[in-house]
């Protein structure tokens, strides 16, 4: 069993990485998911008032 | 099949693939007689080259299209093809670098096969950093979708390496003489169990990556669109 030091870190590193990247990518992609709905949100609440305000406004003489 | 549940199967089959291929690598495979169980190693490093090098040509392919078309979602795959690119480069040679300790007593040598790959991890990184760096302008994407196709030029010639020069890395899978270097055929099944693995984890961490840089891409066309709706709500107050 010679070297088994070496097979055992190899493999632990490519693990290791693989698993760190998958939680980067995860958590990132949470944050985005809510920031993409506050912004959805935002548009509907804005597109919503640039609808009603002209009806609020009193109707003109001409 | 929507992208979702696409990217959960592929989740799952790859989890499922890569338990099969620690069993064989583990339980399964006989080592190479001189090397010992250090070779087993190579049959993590030879697909973790694969894949990288597959991302890399992948990189290329979208900087073709995107400078042909001009469409975001093009730049949005060189990007995603270049990070998990570099994510298998770099764990290739830090896995290759941990089998060359035993087996040539040093952790790198200027190797041809080596230094060849080491030029393509720097342009790679380069490209990263380029991205990194600059706004996310078509300025900064068109340099990148050239850089990305520059850089893949390197690919074959890490490729060709161990026939065209000296040196001590070895050709394993195609030798000078033509044949290849595993004799055992629970070598060939280990190694192809194993490729199919990382192609899979690659096409899996591929599709987050490149999902996650969408969401970012239609919250800047959102941004824009929130911009213009506030310009106009202003103006009708």
């Amino acid at each position: 069993m010679e070297h088994l030091g070496y097979l055992f870190a190899a493999y632990s590193i490519i693990f290791a990485v693989i698993f760190l990247y998958v939680v980067f990518i995860w958590r990132r992609q949470a944050a985005l998911d809510e920031e993409l709905r506050t912004l959805e949100a935002r548009l509907a609440a804005l597109t919503e008032a640039s609808a009603t305000v002209p009806a609020q406004q009193p109707p003109s003489d001409a | 099949m929507n992208n979702s549940a696409i990217r959960n199967w592929l989740g799952y089959t790859t989890l499922a693939l890569m338990v099969a291929a620690l069993f064989m690598v583990f339980d399964y495979v006989p080592p190479e007689a001189e090397q010992g169980i250090a070779q087993l190693i190579f049959y993590f490093h030879v697909p973790l080259a694969w894949v990288a090098f597959a991302s890399f040509g992948l990189v290329a392919i979208a900087g073709v299209f995107y400078l042909w078309l001009g469409d975001q979602l093009w730049d949005d795959l060189g990007y995603a093809a270049a990070e998990t690119g570099m994510l298998f480069c770099t764990l290739m040679i830090v896995a290759g670098s941990i089998w060359a300790k035993p087996i040539w007593g040093t952790w790198w040598t200027w190797d041809s096969r080596l230094t060849t790959t080491f030029i393509l991890w720097l342009m790679y990184g380069g490209y990263l950093m380029l991205r990194a760096s600059a706004d996310d302008t078509p300025q900064a994407a068109r340099f990148a979708a050239v850089l990305g196709i520059v850089a893949v030029l390197d690919v074959p010639i890490v490729i060709a390496s161990v026939r065209l020069w000296r040196t001590i890395h070895p050709a394993v899978l195609v030798t000078k003489q033509g044949g290849h270097g595993l004799e055992d055929p629970r070598m060939i099944a280990t190694l192809l169990v194993c490729l199919a693995a990382f192609t899979l984890l690659w096409a899996w961490l591929l599709m987050l990556r490149f999902a996650q840089l969408r969401t970012r891409s239609r919250m800047g066309v959102l941004a824009v669109r929130i911009a213009f709706a506030s310009a106009a709500v202003s103006d009708i107050k």
